[in-house]
Order: structure tokens, then sequence, then C-alpha cells
């Protein structure tokens, strides 16, 4: 299958081996990945803020982008809801609502696309050590991705996976809303890091890079232990 | 920045600095969930019921005229009066003057939210009238001079100890860390007024059309005494709260139940339908009900939202929130507080004052799923933040999300911030966390990663390179 | 004077011009046939049969904290009474008379002064009963709750004020489900219904404070339903 990634903005500077790693898989898996290089933003950050007028400028570009692509496969949940979820939306009752609708239905989350259109589980991979996993929100509930990624961890060699307690609760990063308002964000941080740091584990492991840089970010100044954070696809390359 | 907004921020960077509050919110709200996570599982299908939850409150809300005149109709035949209150004033104005009327001098109240949303004790006590909240959680509210803190718990930010003192210093009586010593202190106290009391009055869960009654779902059994033994009854109920029939409480009392405590059934559901009727042995001699718009149908007006009308007012949202588990409830500065407060206030009280609120959100969606109603919460979050730019963009916010714009237009321009962001962040620890810190929001309490050498693209460029 | 009543309708009437977008697949509502009670497909399951019924109402009880007694007649009703009696020192006990309390009763142990309320009465010496007795209109399966009446059960306070509550019911007073019991009070009553329904599920509790759970907050503290037959 042709694979078109979309590479979000902040995963393409901030952790492009994420991107790396999901060439890795696909192409370990006989799949044949592009990469349309004028991807940007999905347009999540002024959408989330209220600025739609702005959202829509860049998110239309991407829309011309991917047009052609078979299958669109996202590095994080949250930008693929974007694309899943929110465009629909934005751009409901105006011209670029068919190409919207379209790109919905051709887009998946990485995890989602492995387990549910390739149904793929083992992905040949072998990881030492000890993981629990994270849900970014947007994964979870706008797009009902709860399993798919444990199915997968489940089946890396050598990897011993641990559900963290009230694991579904949100790491406190949501875009803006971290700078907007940082001490309820980091209040939330802090919860989340505390129930990570108490299974234990010496990984976590989230298909949103975005709940990752939270969590990172608030460990490596707080916790006297260290918890390395990887994205899925990071995992699932190793071997 | 508004000062509502101010406040808020101040309030939050408070409650979110106290960590054992914090703790033991977390810990009394985990509790909740186990429990209703047991219950839940006991439905057969727990899914499908929030879809018919959701049905029968969107046939509600959406033939609102129609189901208020079946209500009013029928409940007037039964010897009931009904008043029609655009705002707080005159809802206030009425209970006032039917006070007055009949001589009222003790008043005894049941929980009652749209009464804290009009401000009723106020007005009363100041015109002289005694008046007692007999839900034990708005008791010691009420002691305390302070508004509930959760619209189903008013008082579970305080520990015991705390309710000792208080009762302590307000009733005379002795300290205690017990929780049942202290429940029959006010038991105790609330005896007498009930039975002194001249007019009784509650809220309302539910108005049922096809039978002109108010229901009335509680757990304490203050709002059946608060119902039967004054002369007077009257129901303060916004007008949102109809159900069209009345078996539709056989679907809405358990769900209420489960969502809102994690209980089968709430000890007591009573439907109230008129005054004493003729041959019965007891009850008031007057119901009135008090239907309160009070901006109610602003809500309504706005077609996507309108399904926030359905709200039953379980507190699932808020038991779920990690927002509301953090900041507590009186950060908000609302009468409803967490996810749903934030969704309705704006429609209340004015957009621009409480858009805040909407945006004090990762949108992370658990309220959304906890509703029993299936109100699409998060995402009015959303719409909120969206109609408050555009009744009112912020000037400096149009000025970065224009740069954004252009930086995401532009490839290139995008590719050589990138270069250049890692001589930047070289530069950064400079400012860390200081004043001059760009990004000090964020890097005060977490680190920032670090940029990349070499960007996604620019791997996937050389590669193609290579390859070729 | 019915204060704002045609400025808020005409304000609702603007406002439903436009319609709100349905989001939900929405199932219609349940049958209201009298076969298939509304609501059962997705509610708690019952069981089909009356012991499967009369079992999960015994269960409900335990969980709600209802003390829960089958009694082979209303004589022996009456004797777990007196038992409760003796056991609490119990001085007084109010009650309505009707078919079951008014047999029950005669058989109450002489120094149990009894008070009936159907006349009307003092509110001071209500409050001063150690227990109330009251008939029901149904007790419910699915929840252990019991339905009573202003008509069934002496009225509104019979059931609330004195701290101990006790039901006698007869076997066939039990219905499966919420639905069932909404359905029996239109038979029994059609639009002429009581001004005063309520179910009660257990004794009265709070959990307000630390959410740790105390019985009888305002209402009872203690519930017994006895049933005969
Ligand atoms: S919005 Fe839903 S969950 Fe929140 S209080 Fe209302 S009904 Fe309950």
């Amino acid at each position: 299958m042709r694979v078109t990634l979309f590479i979000p903005c902040f995963i393409d500077s901030l952790y492009p081996h994420v991107g790396v790693a999901m060439v890795k898989v696909l192409e370990r898996l006989g799949h044949e990945v592009l990469y349309p290089e004028g991807q940007t933003c999905c347009g999540q950050p002024p959408f989330n803020s209220g600025y739609w007028d702005e959202a829509r400028v860049v998110a239309s570009r991407q829309l011309e982008f991917f047009k052609d692509a078979e299958v669109v496969v996202s590095a994080s949940g949250s930008c693929g809801a974007m694309f899943k979820v929110f465009y629909p939306q934005l751009f409901e009752g105006r011209p670029e609502e068919a190409a919207a609708k379209s790109l919905s239905s051709r887009c998946f989350e990485f995890s989602d696309f492995l387990v549910n259109r390739l149904n793929v589980r083992d992905v040949g991979a072998r990881f030492d050590g000890k993981v629990t996993f994270h849900d970014g929100c947007h994964g979870l509930r706008e797009l009902g991705t709860k399993q798919e990624p444990r199915e997968l961890l489940r089946a890396v060699k050598g990897l011993e996976l641990v559900e963290m307690g009230e694991n579904e609760s949100c790491c406190g990063f949501g875009g803006m809303f971290a700078v907007k308002y940082p001490e309820i964000s980091t209040a939330m941080a802090e919860v989340k890091c505390n129930s990570i740091l108490d299974t234990g584990v010496e990984y976590v492991v989230s298909n949103d890079s975005s709940c990752l840089m939270q969590i990172q970010g608030w460990l490596d100044r707080n916790s006297p232990r260290t918890v390395k954070s990887l994205h899925l696809a990071e995992v699932l390359a190793n071997q | 920045m508004s000062t509502t907004q101010n406040q808020f921020h101040r309030d939050a960077e408070r409650t979110t600095a106290d960590v054992p509050r914090r703790a033991f919110l977390r810990k009394a709200l985990r509790g909740y969930e186990v429990k209703r996570d047991e219950t839940k599982a006991t439905f057969t299908d727990w899914q499908k019921a929030r879809n018919v939850a959701a049905n029968i409150k969107y046939d509600g809300v959406n033939h609102l005229d129609r189901y208020l005149l079946e209500f009013e109709e029928k409940f007037t035949a039964r010897g009931g009066k009904v008043f029609w209150a655009s705002n707080s004033a005159q809802a206030r104005e009425y209970i006032l003057q039917l006070a007055r009327d009949r001589g009222v001098r003790s008043i005894i109240k049941s929980k009652a939210m749209t009464s804290e949303e009009i401000h009723l004790n106020d007005a009363l006590e100041s015109e002289g009238y005694h008046v007692v909240e007999s839900d034990l959680g708005e008791f010691i509210q009420q002691l305390k001079h302070e508004p509930p803190y959760h619209f189903v718990f008013p008082c579970m930010h305080l520990k015991r100890d705390e309710i000792s003192a208080l009762f302590e210093k307000e009733l005379g009586s002795a300290p205690t860390d017990s929780p049942e010593e202290l429940t029959m202190i006010a038991r105790a106290f609330m005896r007498r007024q009930y039975i002194d009391a001249d007019m009784g009055i509650s809220g309302g869960n539910f108005l049922v059309a096809e039978t002109g009654m108010v229901s009335i779902t509680e757990n304490e059994g203050n709002a059946r005494l608060t119902t039967g033994l004054p002369r007077i009854h009257v129901a303060l109920v916004g007008i949102e709260k109809v159900l069209p029939k009345l078996s539709d409480l056989a679907l809405f009392l358990p769900m209420l139940a489960t969502a809102g405590t994690g209980q089968h059934m709430t000890c007591y559901n009573s439907m109230f339908g008129g005054a004493r009727q003729p041959g019965e042995t007891d009850g008031p001699e007057e119901f009135h009900v008090v239907l309160l718009d009070n901006h109610r149908t602003r809500l309504l007006a706005d077609a996507e939202q309108r399904d926030a009308l359905g709200c039953i007012r379980c507190g699932a949202c808020l038991n779920v929130c990690p927002i509301f588990k953090n900041i507590g409830g009186h950060a908000y500065g609302t009468t409803y507080q967490g996810p749903i407060g934030s969704v309705i206030t704006p429609h209340f009280r004015g957009l621009q004052d409480w858009k805040h609120l909407s945006g004090a959100s990762s949108l992370c969606g658990a309220c959304t799923d906890a509703c029993p109603v299936k109100i699409d919460i998060h995402h009015h979050l959303l719409h909120n933040r969206r109609n408050a730019v555009d009744q009112k963009p912020v000037w400096w916010e149009k000025i970065v999300w224009f740069g954004y714009v252009q930086t995401m237009t532009r490839p290139w321009f995008l590719r050589l911030a990138n270069k250049l962001a890692p001589l930047a962040q070289k530069l950064h620890p400079l400012v860390l966390g200081g004043l001059f810190d760009p990004v000090r929001n964020w890097t005060k309490t977490r680190d920032f990663p670090e940029v990349a050498e070499e960007s996604f693209h620019d791997w996937w460029a050389k590669r193609k390179e290579q390859s070729k | 004077m019915n204060g704002d009543r045609d400025k808020i309708l005409a304000r609702i009437r603007e406002g439903l011009s436009v319609p709100a977008p349905l989001h939900h697949e929405m199932p219609a509502r349940a049958g209201q046939s009298a076969q298939e009670p509304a609501f059962r497909a997705w509610l708690p399951a019952v069981g089909a049969s009356q012991e499967e019924q009369m079992a999960l109402f015994a269960k409900q009880s335990d969980l709600l904290r209802t003390e829960f007694v089958t009694c082979a007649d209303v004589r022996a009703a009456a004797a777990h009474v007196a038992g409760l009696a003796a056991a609490h020192g119990w001085k007084k006990l109010a009650f309505h008379p009707g078919a079951l309390t008014g047999a029950l009763v005669p058989h109450l142990p002489t120094d149990l002064e009894q008070m009936r309320v159907e006349e009307g009465y003092d509110k001071l010496a209500l409050e001063a009963c150690d227990a109330g007795l009251t008939e029901c209109e149904f007790l419910v399966a699915q929840t252990g709750s019991v339905c009573v009446t202003a008509r069934s059960s002496g009225g509104r306070t019979l059931s609330v004020l004195p701290p101990h509550h006790l039901v006698i019911a007869s076997r066939d007073q039990l219905v499966a489900d919420l639905s069932s019991a909404y359905q029996g009070l239109n038979a029994k009553y059609g639009a002429a219904l009581p001004s005063f329904i309520s179910f009660i599920s257990g004794p009265s509790r709070t959990g307000d404070i630390e959410r740790i759970l105390v019985l009888g907050a305002h209402g009872p503290k203690k519930l017994t339903v006895l049933v005969v037959g």
C-alpha cells in the first residue's frame, strides 16, 4: 500500500526521529511511504483558540497536499483528530467541505492504521524494558483508540507493559492551554507523572508526542528518578 | 483581561498550590468513580440508555413551549399555581411577595441550585425572614457563608475537623471527629426547623409535563420534610427541566443516581403533583412553581449548544474533570461549576466576561464521556471560544495568529526557523524562566525539548537525494 | 398573575425556529406497550420469574441497608415488629389504618402506645414517635425501592418523620421495575394520581462529610420491609 505520512509541525522539528521510526516500521511491513514536503501544521492551535478563519487558511493547504493520498497516517493522535473529526466541522457549509470529509475518511492515527487497517499486531519489534502507556485524550476519545496501541506493545518481544493508575486521565497539555493556564496544566502534569512514577517503569510510551513533551518536560524538571518517554513508533521500530 | 478572568487566574494559582486539598479531592472522586463504574456495569446497555435519555431530552427541549404549557395546564388543574419568571429579580419578588401575603416568618429550604443562581437567601434574609438550608452540605455552606463548592456535593472540600469547628462555633456543639456525630448534630438542629417553618422552598430535578408534577431527587429526606410539613411549598425550577412523560422517570431516576453518585437509586425520588388533595392526610395548603428563564432562552436560541439545556445536573462531568479536581469548585466563581458550568455560564452571564472558563480546559473530553445525556460538553467549550473571537477578537492574539498563518503557509520560512532554532535555544538558558523568557509560561515549571539539528523534512530530503 | 408567561413562550418559540442538530444515533423511545415495559432493554436486568425478582429485591435491600423480612402472615409480621419495639425500647408507634396495617396493630404489645394520623395529627407528637408503620403501593425489584404515595401510606410525612420506617406489603405488590410501578399507578388512579409519590430506596442517608456514608440524615435511620404471604 502507498502510505502518505502526516508529520505535524512540532514533530518535524522537535521529534523528527518519530517520523523516521514510522517510515522504518511501515517499510519493514512492505509498504511504500510518501511524504508531501509542503505540509506544515494541521491548524489546530488557532482552531482550539477560537480563530477558525486563520485555522482554515492553514488547513485548506493540508487538504491540497493530501487530496490524492490513498491513506494518510498521522504521527500524532491529536493532529489526526484534527483531520478526522474537526476538519469536517471547520469546513462545514464551505466549498472545501467535500474535500475535508474525504480526508477525514482516509486519515488514520498510526496505531489505528496498523491494527485496524493493516490488521497487524506483531511488527517484528524487540524492546527490552518495562513500559507504561499513556493515552492521548484526542486519540482516546475523539478517535476511540484504546486497545490498538496496547495490542501492538504486547506483541513486542522483551517488553513488559504495566498499566498506570487512572490511566485515562489527561496529562494537562492541551495545546495553548499549557501556556495560557500554566498552573492548572502543571498540576495536571504532576498528577499524571506521579501515576507514571508509581508504576516503577523505565519508559512511558504514547501515540501522541505532544503529551510526551508535557510529561517529559515535567519529569525532567521535577522527578528525581529518570523515566524516558518514547513515541509508540520508536518502540515498534526497535529490533 | 476582565476582572472575572483575573480572579480566576488568581484563584486557580492559589488552589493548585494547595497540594493536600487537591489530594483530598482526588481521593474522594476516585471513590466516586469506582462506585459509579460498578453500578454502570449492572446496566444491560449503558450506552444505549444514554442515547435514549439524550433522545428524550432532545424531544423535551426542542418542544419546550408545548411541554411547559402542558405542565402548566395539568399542574393548575390540581390546584397548583405557576409563575413564569424572566429573570432573578422577578422570581425573588414573587417569592417575597408570597411570604409577605401569607404572613410567613420562618422558611426551610431543600437544595436548589436555582436558588443559588438568583441569590434568594440574601433577598429573604434582608427582609427579615429566618431561612435555613436543610441539606447537610448546603447547611454547612450556609453556616460558613460560602457558596456550594460542587453543585451536587456542596461541601466536599471540607474535612471533618473543619466542620466540627464550624458547628462548635455556630451551633455550640461539642467537637467530634465522627461524621456520624456531626450528621446527628445537624439532624437534631433541623427537626425543629421543619416543624416551625411556614414555607418550604425546593428546587426540582424534573418537571413532568404529562401529569403536571415536580420530581425531586435526594438522599437525606430533607426535601420530603421541607415539602411535607410547612403549609406552603414553593418549587423554583428552570424552564428546561421538562420531561414529556411520567414514565420517562423510570429511565432518568436510575441514570441520574448512577451518574451522580454511583447509586442505583437515590434514596428518595419524589413526585409532587399539587398541594394536599381532597381526602389526603397532610401536605401543604398551597403549592407554587416558579418557572425560571434567567437567560435559559438565550442558550436555547443557540441551536449548536441547545443540547446543554438537557443537563440533569448530575455532576458527573465535574467528578471526572481534571480541571475541577485540581482547581476545585470555588475558583470557577459561578453557580454551576465544572465543565457544564463553563459551557452555560457565558450564555447566562455574558460571553466576554466568562469565556476564560471555556479556555481553561485541555479539551480532554472526559466530561462528554461521563455525561448521561450525551451533551457535547467539551466541543461546546470550543464553540464558546470561537464565538468569543467572532464577537470580539483579542488584538494581540490576532497578531500572533497572523504570524502563525504567515509561517505555516510558507514552508521555506518554517524550515528557516527550524534551522535557526537550535542556535536560539543555545541562548535560551540566559533568560530561562525569567521575565524575558518568551516561553516562560512553559519553562517556569517544565523543561522544553531541544530542537533537532536535522528536521524530519531535512532527513527525508536527504534520503531522497541519496536514493537517486 | 402568572408573570412573563407570554414573553418567555415567545422567546422559546423564536429560539426553536432554528432547529438543533441531532448528534447521536437515537433509538426510539422504548415501546410503551404492555408486553415490553419501557427501558427494560437497557436498564439493569430484573429476571423473569417472581422468585428471581423477589431475590433481587432482597439483594438490593441488603445493599441499601434495608431490613427485609418475609413473614408467613400478618401475625408473624407483628411479632417481628414487637421484637424491634422491645429491642429498641419503643414507646410509641404511628400508623395509618389500612387492610394490612389494620390487621397488624391489634397484635402489637399493649404497652406500645399507638397513634393514628389519618384525621390529621400534631407534628410534634408524630416527631416524638419511635416508628412509623405504613403500607405501600409497590415494591420494586430492580432498585429495591418501596413506592409510597399520599394515598397508600398515610400521607407524606408518616414515612419520613419517625426514625424507623416500617413497611408492610403483600408478596403480590412486588413489581419488576420502575416502569411497571408507573404503569401500576396509572392503572390504579388514572388521571387522579395522588399529590405525592415517592420511591424510597433504603433508610435516609448522606455522604456529605468526606463521602462517608451516614444513615439517618434527616429521615428514618432504619427501614424495615415486611412482606407477608
Ligand atoms: S452536563 Fe451531563 S454530566 Fe454534566 S451535570 Fe449535566 S447531565 Fe451531568
